[in-house]
Parts: C-alpha cells; structure tokens; sequence
C-alpha cells in the first residue's frame, strides 16, 4: 500500500505573526519556518504504517516555491521514501491545492492520503476534504486513531462532545489531530540519510491545474487587542469585581 | 441569491451553532433556507422552522443521513446547490468536515470559519491563530462558508413558524459507515456557548486534581469546563474539552483559566470573552496579558475559597 503525504512549508508555530503596516498580509521576511505540526503527525503515521508492514511506500509531497525543498527534506528525514516538489510562485489556496494532489494521486495512486487537518497559517482545514470529494473518495477527518483493516480504514475522529469512529473504504483521505501520535525528532544520520533520497519536481503547468486565487484578499488587519486589567490582592476582591463591575455574576 | 444553511442536530434537537449560522447567514439575505438531513429528524426540521428568519425547512430524512456522514451529506448539498448564492453551516467539527467537501463539488472556494460579513461576497475571517483577520472577496458564483458561532448571536424564535417542505434523499454512496460514538457524558451547558467557562491547564497536575478543582467551581457558575491543550495532552483533560486555535473556539461572558499559562493557540481559542479571569501562581504568566482580573495564587487556596465566596 502506498501512501500519500502532503506537507506544508508554514510560519514555525513559535512564532507570533505580526500583520505588515500597509494590510497586505503578515511579516515573512527573516520569519522561521517550519512543516506544519500536523502534517509532521501525518508523516509519523504513514511512517508507523510502513514500519508495520501495513504501508510499502511513503511519498511526501509539498506545493510551493522552491523553498519547500526544506520541507520534502525533512519528511524524508523523518521517514518518507521519496518526495514530490510541486514547484510555483504562484499563492495557493485550498481548492488549487486540493487539484494539484488530485492529479498526482490519479498518477500516483495512493491506497491512503494523510494529511493535516488544517495548516496553521491559514487555518482553513480544507485541502484534504477538498481533495477526497474531487477523487470521488471518502474522508476520515480529524483522525486520533487509525486502523487499516483489510479494504477498510477504521478511524477515531475528535469531535464536538466526544470521538467518533468511522469506517471508510479504502483508497481515502485521513486527516490528523493533535493526539493521533507524537512525531519523532529526526537524527543526524536520518537528516544525512534523507538528502540523498530524490525528490521529483513538477508544477501546475505539467499537472494541468489552474491555481488562480478564488478568493482575493483585499486586507489584512490586526484583531483587536485585550488590555492586561487589574491585579486582584484576594479572593475576596475578585469576586467584589466580578459581582459590582464587571457584573457578570 | 438565496441562502442555504446546512443545520447541525442530533436528528432530536438543533445544535445550537446551527442557531447562530442562521443569523449569520441573515446579514447576507433576510430571510434563508435550512436544510435539515438526518433520520427520524422530524422534531429537528420543527425547531427550525420556528427560528426567525427561516423561509422554509428543507427535510431529507434517511437512514444514511443519520450520523451526519460527509460523503452523502455533501452529495445531498451539492445537488441543491443549484437553487443557492450561498451554502452556509457554523465552523464545528461538523461543519468543517462538511463544507470544504460541498465546496470541491462544486468546484468553488470555501471560506473557513467567518467572523463578520460584510457585504453578499465580502467576508472577514481570523488566520495565524486569529493573530490576523483576513477580509476575502469571494469570486466564485456560490459561497461556501463556515461562521464562526461566538461571533453571532443565536437567531431567536419567530413569530410563526416557516413550512417544512420533503427533499427526497439522495443514495446512499456506501463510501463510509459509523461505527460508535463515544459521547463525554455531562449535564453542564455545551462548551462553545456555555454563558460562563471554567478552564484549567496543566497546572492542575493530575485528571484527578483537574475534576477534583474545576468541577464544583464549575457547578457553581454553571459553567460549562474547558481545558487549555497542555491539559488534553497530559490526559488531565478529554479531547473535545480543548479550547484553542485547533479546538474549540469560545466567547462566553465569563472565561476562568485556572492554572493556564496562555499559549497563544490557547488565547485564539478565548480572547473573544466577554470577562477573562486568570488565576495562576506563575506572576508572570502570559495570560495575565489578556486578563481583565487576575490572581497570583496557588489553585489549592484560591479555588475553594472563590468557591465558598461565591456561595455567599
């Protein structure tokens, strides 16, 4: 069974953004960056599968400009076999995307595509949904527990009040919550490893994908911001607060 | 164009997002449809015909549209799309898994997770852990959104109630099956729009010591409990009580963080709060920040004695 990863090359989650002055979008000169957690959840999985006999095959896949070779690099050092550049300049959006891995799964043909549930630059949560309708496949999201079972994958989902647990016919799209697994680091000699394993490039044009934006971004703006209020000596105090001015009690 | 809200339930009463989606999607048009899916969801497709605003409930009741499963659903969405400008759902897990689905159908963009409308095809929406509010343009001739419940209040009831009309179900795809459900059992209110939170972190300790503090706190607010992710992470915590930027995402009038340092995933989660008290024995603590009053103590002595100060 091959398996399918797409990741991607986001903001490092230690790093608090700072919107640019003129509202064009968010500080990334000089920003780390860094895979997004949860497709780094998603490569341990495809790995574990692989290490369990269960998967063949891992394939990382990033789309984006040419710095998403860092990225590919570090899902090899982690465990992946090899890995697909899809190579533009162009700003994806999900449904952009959501195609360009839609074409190289119909080549590819992956029995399992895992990824993120949602990067966190963004925040969408969108691509692997997108991905699966546009395949014809069914999806498992926000997985916290995955069970390949012969033509099945079993998946325990983190929902509103509680878990879930589907059944989805194989090949599908699983994405990942935070406590599906708890990624390796990658060691020395895996990161040596990992640079000499190949990395195929394509790009839009080749897969036949229009990437144009659907949604223009006319602002970006800076939420509003909470001010640190009082110190409280006691108790007592706090609940006089809450009662006589805030009155929220 | 018409306005579709796809409405969350549990085929017995609506969730209330589904509430604040319809008042979401009434700044679009005033008056919307709702769609309601499910099995033996009757009363369901009733309750929302008595929301204000609510045109016409549009009921496909089948057994594959019991659990809410994405694959029939969005099929089901897609198919009546036709009729619609926009397709709208709130931005829980339901409408998350959902609605990025209906969008690829259709060929279209989805807009995650809005927080304000400002126009049929303007939206503004949080990313970066909502560090940055983006406002989008959206190009595509159907919008597809998920809103962000805090950010509307519930629509109310109406003053008669809409029609229901049948929408015959669509098949069953056989693509996905539900298995079990393993629900957090609680008589306290639902945690994104409980009116009071009281959340604790990993300062807590031990699951026993988070139930042993939050619990009867939380009983006497009546609040509903969160739990920061450093909590859920160290099993103090069950997953679904995780508030923050991957979590859930709360606005009550009244947050208590016991014990919670203030990651900022976790502020994304509940800067919206109307009143934010902090308490923590760390004087430096990043969400004194954002509180409105805090309280350097350790939880032992100041939660039995808020406790007790509150009964009085």
């Amino acid at each position: 069974m091959k398996i399918l990863v797409p990741v991607k090359r986001v903001v490092d989650f230690n790093v608090k953004v700072r919107v640019r002055a003129d509202g064009s979008g968010v500080e990334l000169d000089g920003v780390k960056m860094s895979m997004n957690p949860f497709d780094e959840i998603a490569v341990e999985e495809a790995v574990r599968l692989r290490e369990a006999g269960i998967a063949t095959e891992v394939v990382a896949v990033s789309c984006g400009t040419a710095a998403c070779e860092e990225t590919l690099r570090t899902a090899l050092a982690l465990g992946a076999d090899r890995a697909i550049l899809v190579e533009t300049d162009a700003a994806l959006q999900p449904p952009a995307v959501a195609a360009l891995l839609a074409a190289l799964a119909r080549t590819e043909q992956p029995r399992l595509v895992i990824c993120g549930k949602q990067a966190i630059d963004d925040d969408a949560n969108q691509t692997g949904q997108m991905l699966a309708a546009r395949m014809g496949w069914p999806q498992a999201t926000f997985a916290s527990k995955l069970v390949i079972d012969g033509d099945e994958a079993v998946v325990t989902r983190e929902v509103d009040g509680g878990l879930e647990t589907v059944a989805v016919r194989l090949p599908a799209v699983v994405t990942t919550d935070l406590r599906l697994n708890e990624p390796r680091y990658a060691t020395l000699p895996n990161i040596m490893k990992a640079r000499r394993k190949p990395i195929d490039r394509s790009s839009p044009q080749a897969l036949g994908v229009d990437v144009t934006p659907r949604l223009r971004v006319l602002k970006v703006s800076e939420p509003p911001k909470r001010r640190a209020g009082e110190r409280v000596p006691d108790v007592a105090t706090l609940v006089d607060r809450l009662r006589n001015e805030a009155k929220v009690i | 164009m018409a306005v579709l809200v796809i409405a969350e339930h549990d085929n017995r009463r609506l969730r209330p997002a589904t509430r604040a989606a319809i008042a979401a999607a009434c700044r679009i048009e005033p008056r919307v449809d709702v769609l309601v899916a499910g099995h033996g969801c009757a009363d369901v497709a009733a309750e929302a015909a008595g929301v204000a605003g609510v045109a016409r409930v549009r009921c496909a009741d089948a057994p594959h549209y019991e659990h809410e499963l994405a694959e029939n659903l969005a099929a089901l969405v897609a198919g009546v799309a036709g009729d619609y400008g926009h397709l709208v759902a709130p931005s829980t897990t339901f409408g998350k898994n959902l609605m990025p689905r209906v969008a690829a159908l259709l060929d279209v963009a989805q807009v995650s997770d809005v927080c304000a409308v400002e126009s049929a095809d303007t939206f503004v929406h949080p990313v970066y852990a909502g560090n940055a509010l983006e406002t989008v343009q959206c190009l595509d001739p159907v919008k597809v959104l998920t809103i962000r419940p805090t950010a509307f209040d519930a629509a109310p009831a109406a003053d008669a109630p809409a029609p229901v009309e049948v929408l015959p179900p669509g098949p069953d795809l056989g693509l996905s099956r539900f298995v079990s459900r393993e629900g957090t059992a609680t008589d306290r209110p639902e945690l994104s729009t409980a009116r009071v939170v009281v959340s604790g972190g990993r300062g807590l300790g031990s699951a026993e010591r988070f139930q042993a503090r939050l619990t009867p706190l939380a009983e006497r607010l009546g609040a509903a409990i969160g739990a920061s992710r450093a909590a859920v992470d160290a099993g103090f915590a069950p997953n679904d009580l995780q508030v923050g930027q991957t979590g859930k995402i709360v606005a009550p009038e009244l947050y208590v963080a016991i014990a919670i340092s203030g990651a900022i995933q976790h502020l994304a989660g509940m800067k919206e709060s109307r009143v934010i008290v902090a308490i923590n024995k760390d004087p430096e603590a990043p969400i004194f920040q954002v509180a409105d009053y805090g309280l350097v103590a350790d939880l032992d002595d100041a939660v039995p004695e808020l406790i007790e100060a509150l009964g009085r």
